[in-house]
């Protein structure tokens, strides 16, 4: 059964729509990309599954239940989690307290225990912190947990996201272009990571630009065009495709988009 | 007198307050579109233009004293967004919104110790307070029509200012796209002073027409604002014609509460409409959704 | 590492500083002092509640004088009330009888049956719960400059709806609030013999709350509102209800000004309009920013320490102006307070006094953002 299964979902933004009636899975313990030129709707897509649009037909599930409607910490509750395209990391706050924000969906203190230091209060905030340490360590950057994530360098702080999404024990994992800004040593190392991150038994949705990277890891890649799937299937299955081909060699565009 | 003529009567009230409201309305929105902040001090524009006016009137004549306060409120207003806002454009909103509440607070401080705490008036610009014009069997200060013909005026020559003139044209170019105006050389720095000289200007010619009917008060800056802003909110913040709308709205709808309701409670129903606007429409009635709200969805 | 006491130990030493404070002015005969103190402990707790809305969930509000007149006035009016008089049915005349009432003397020597100023706290208290719950769940979803004005015109409706209301007072608010019997022989009055004790109270309170708060922010709530304050839509990601937790922090601060407003009423025996008004709302502003917003302890130090300098009338006629200017300078020319760049200006000159070895390891990654870390860009991200 697939983990996270698309049906029929369509968005629009104004007149403009972003999303035309797509569907797809994605198996557990898949990586699966989502690949497509500027504007084709992978990153409207990205925010319809965690919960940030919503869309204006068609269902979402994810497991055994459907996610369509909830709000994003709903899903993030659920066991969906992500990263941005720009880290969005919380620039008051130090590396370790970033990753400990990741934490709060799998505990439950609320106000007034913790105003009160309500016995187990205490405990499970050192739980907190060990768990993001673990992660931290994970991504190599624990030398780095005190520092303040405004200092961070754009490669850690990718870094510091990644460890903040799995630190709240997703079973999905949405990953919003992680390679763009990165480097080619830096992205063979995010290739590597993302590869660790599936074997911990975490399912990978990816969107990316950077085809190296996305015929490197993929199991499976959904392509949309203006909006709409055009093509699915393995790398070597894409890379043969005419209409992926056609569209990316920028042919005839409108005609493929209609077929 | 009859009922009908009473009706009218309170009607007018509320359109000569409510023009007064759609200025305020207008400035917020001017200042707003251009640099992004919602002055709270906005009503303090109206107070000081009337403050001055009447200074002046003292020792030259009612025109001259009018187009002096005018140009020496401009001036205040240019030289807050010099002082404070031209340095403080990456500073988060909240700063922003503090700041002009700040402002607010002093401007009020400034003009208690200038001037005094009572309540001055300048003299009503044709007849005096007994003269009246009979309108459909309602008796009209010709004050009234001085104001009514005021606003009509200023927001015409905005919006012909704003359409087809070079600064205007620059000055909403900047507004919708500051980095896309800049690159083709229009100085956003100067419009934007512009908009706060030009906010203060027509805020001060407010205050100064409506200086004989309504009386002109160090404290009357704060209720103007949120009333002015209750305007511009009703018409969708950003669109100037819309405030106007607004204003009028704002304003009939306090005339009639001052006669259905005790006189204490009538900013209440002011205020009240203001917050369920907010909290159901706070783009407006004509206005488009926008970052107004948090969209979790 | 930087130089930071334990809290538990800078809890102890601020207790023992409150303690001392009455034999010092003892000390120095300026006894009369502490009723201007006490009563500037109680307006800390407001700025000490809107420190957790505007400095830590990062939402402003304009209407918190509304909130501590609510408890006020809820307090006044259920504690002056004369009950004896009501023409009640019988199954409420056993509420007459019961502890819930207080028999006593009004101002004129008059006998009267008012409820008691318990009664009347849970009371206020509730009252307070409801409003900030119906101002709170919509206003919170707006941004910036809209929420301002939402809580701002709420202030005003309280303000305005006080002043037109006979039983509230109108312009005069109300006297002759009796004193609060809190138990174990403490009393909350404004009489000269129970100075000290009051002083006391007042301290005791804002202590109680300033751990309360402190223990909050440095737990996942803390940092759940920190997130909700950066960057929402990412907080929101990871798995935080920010809507509710906005909302949750917001009525938190309106209790906490709603208890303060309970207290200083009975303190003061009376509460007067103008603590609705937006000038009051817009001060405890100011204070929050004048501490630094997010820090506790400056925000309680700096508020206390200028609510006395205007209660004591150090400011003259300038009042306003006062409160307003520090609003325009400390917000313009340093954001995160005055209190922080004189800290690190403190942290820098002791670091200067120290043999370099000793400095610590944050001073090898200073904070002077990405371009910093250019020569090591390529260096592998994964060991």
């Amino acid at each position: 059964m697939a983990l996270l299964e698309i049906d029929n979902v369509r968005h629009s933004f104004g007149g403009l729509v972003a999303i035309d009636r797509v569907s797809f899975e994605v198996a557990p313990g898949q990586i699966k990309s989502v690949i497509g030129p500027n504007g084709a709707g992978k990153t409207t897509l990205f925010n319809i599954v965690c919960g940030l649009l919503r869309p204006e037909s068609g269902s979402i599930r994810f497991g055994d239940r459907s996610i369509t409607g909830f709000k994003p910490y709903q899903i993030a509750r659920a066991g969906v989690s992500r990263t941005f395209q720009n880290p969005s990391l919380f620039l008051q706050m130090n590396v370790l307290e970033n990753v400990m924000v990741g934490r709060h969906c799998r505990t439950r203190w609320e106000f007034l225990g913790c105003g009160v230091r309500w016995p187990g209060q205490p405990k499970e905030e050192a739980a907190i912190r060990e768990a993001a340490q673990t992660q931290l360590e994970y991504v190599g950057l624990a030398h780095l947990a005190e520092c303040p994530a405004g200092a961070l360098a754009f490669g850690e702080r990718r870094m510091v996201e990644l460890a903040r999404a799995l630190a709240t024990e997703p079973q999905l994992l949405l990953l919003d272009e992680p390679g763009s800004g990165l480097n080619t040593r830096e992205k063979a190392d995010l290739g590597r990571m993302i590869r660790r991150v599936r074997e911990r038994g975490v399912t990978i949705l990816l969107v990316e630009h950077d085809m190296t990277l996305v015929m490197d890891l993929s199991d499976a890649i959904l392509v949309l065009h203006n909006g709409a799937r055009i093509a699915e299937g393995t790398p070597s299955e894409i890379q043969n495709d005419d209409k992926v081909v056609r569209v990316y060699l920028g042919g005839e565009m409108n005609h493929v988009a209609a077929s | 007198m009859e009922s009908g003529n009473l009706e009218l009567q309170y009607f007018l009230s509320g359109i000569t307050k409510g023009s007064i409201y759609a200025v305020v309305a207008i400035g917020f929105n001017l200042i707003y579109s251009a640099t992004g902040v919602l002055n709270f001090a906005q009503g303090e524009f109206v107070m000081l233009g009337g403050m001055v006016a009447v200074t002046l009137a003292r020792f030259v004549p009612l025109p001259v004293a009018l187009a002096g306060a005018v140009a020496i409120v401009a001036l205040v207003g240019c030289l807050l967004e010099i002082l404070f806002f031209r340095r403080l454009q990456r500073h988060s909103i909240l700063h922003l919104v503090i700041i002009t509440i700040g402002l607010s607070i002093v401007l009020q401080e400034i003009a208690l110790h200038l001037w005094d705490e009572k309540v001055r008036s300048l003299p009503y610009f044709t007849g005096n307070e007994i003269s009246s014009l009979k309108f459909f069997g309602a008796a009209i200060s010709p004050q009234v029509f001085w104001v009514l013909a005021t606003v009509a005026v200023t927001v015409v020559l905005l919006h012909i200012f704003l359409k087809y003139t070079l600064p205007g044209r620059a000055m909403r170019a900047g507004s919708s796209n500051p980095s896309a105006a800049m690159l083709a050389g229009i100085n956003i720095a100067n419009m934007r002073t512009l908009a706060f000289g030009l906010s203060a200007a027509i805020g001060a010619l407010a205050g100064c027409v409506i200086s004989p009917i309504t009386m002109t008060h160090y404290e009357m800056g704060a209720p103007l604002a949120i009333k002015g802003f209750a305007a511009a909110i009703l018409g969708g913040l950003g669109n100037p014609m819309a405030a106007v709308l607004g204003g009028l709205m704002v304003g009939v709808l306090e005339a009639y509460s001052v006669s259905r309701l005790p006189a204490a409670y009538s900013d209440v129903t002011v205020f009240a409409v203001l917050l369920l606007v907010l909290f159901a429409r706070p783009h407006g009635f004509w206005g488009r959704p926008g970052g107004e709200s948090v969209r979790e969805h | 590492m930087k130089p930071r006491l334990k809290p538990g130990l800078s809890f102890t030493l601020l207790a023992a500083a409150l303690i001392v404070v009455p034999w010092i002015l003892r000390w120095a005969d300026m006894e009369y002092c502490l009723t201007q103190l006490t009563m500037s402990l109680y307006y800390a707790i407001v700025v000490l509640g809107l420190c957790l809305v505007m400095g830590y969930a990062g939402q402003v509000s304009l209407g918190h004088g509304a909130f501590f007149a609510i408890g006020g006035y809820t307090s006044a009016v259920l504690t002056t009330c004369d009950v004896s008089k009501w023409q009640t049915a019988a199954w409420l005349g056993w509420i007459k009888q019961s502890p819930f009432c207080m028999a006593r003397e009004d101002l004129f020597g008059n006998p009267i049956l008012t409820l008691s100023p318990w009664v009347a706290f849970f009371a206020a208290m509730a009252l307070a719960f409801v409003v900030a719950n119906l101002i709170g769940y919509p206003a919170l979803r707006l941004r910036g400059h809209y929420l301002a004005m939402a809580t701002l015109g709420f202030g005003m409706i309280v303000n305005k709806v006080i002043l037109g209301t006979a039983f509230t007072g109108a312009a005069d608010g109300i006297n002759g609030v009796p004193e609060w019997n809190l138990g174990l022989g403490l009393t909350v009055s404004g009489k000269r013999a129970l100075r000290i004790e009051n002083y006391f109270i007042a301290s005791g309170l804002l202590l109680l709350l300033l751990v309360l708060l402190h223990n909050l922010v440095r737990s996942r709530v803390g940092r759940a509102l920190q997130a909700i304050h950066d960057r929402e839509t990412a907080a929101n990601a990871m798995g935080i209800n920010t809507a509710l937790y906005k909302l949750k922090a917001f009525v938190l601060s309106a209790l906490m000004a709603a208890m303060a407003g309970v207290f200083l009423t009975h303190y003061t025996a009376g509460i007067g309009p103008s603590e609705a008004g937006a000038l009051k709302s817009v001060r405890y502003v100011a204070l929050a920013a004048a501490g630094g917003m997010s820090s506790l302890w400056g925000v309680t130090g700096m508020s206390t320490l200028l609510n006395y300098m205007s209660l004591r009338g150090l400011f003259g006629s300038y009042d306003n102006a006062v409160f307003g200017l520090l609003l325009i300078g400390i917000v313009s020319l340093a954001p995160e307070g005055p209190l922080k760049p004189l800290a690190r200006l403190l942290r820098r000159f002791v670091g200067a006094c120290r043999p370099p070895n000793a400095v610590g390891p944050d001073a090898a990654r200073p904070d002077n953002g990405p371009a910093r870390r250019a020569s090591d860009q390529t260096q592998c991200l994964f060991p």
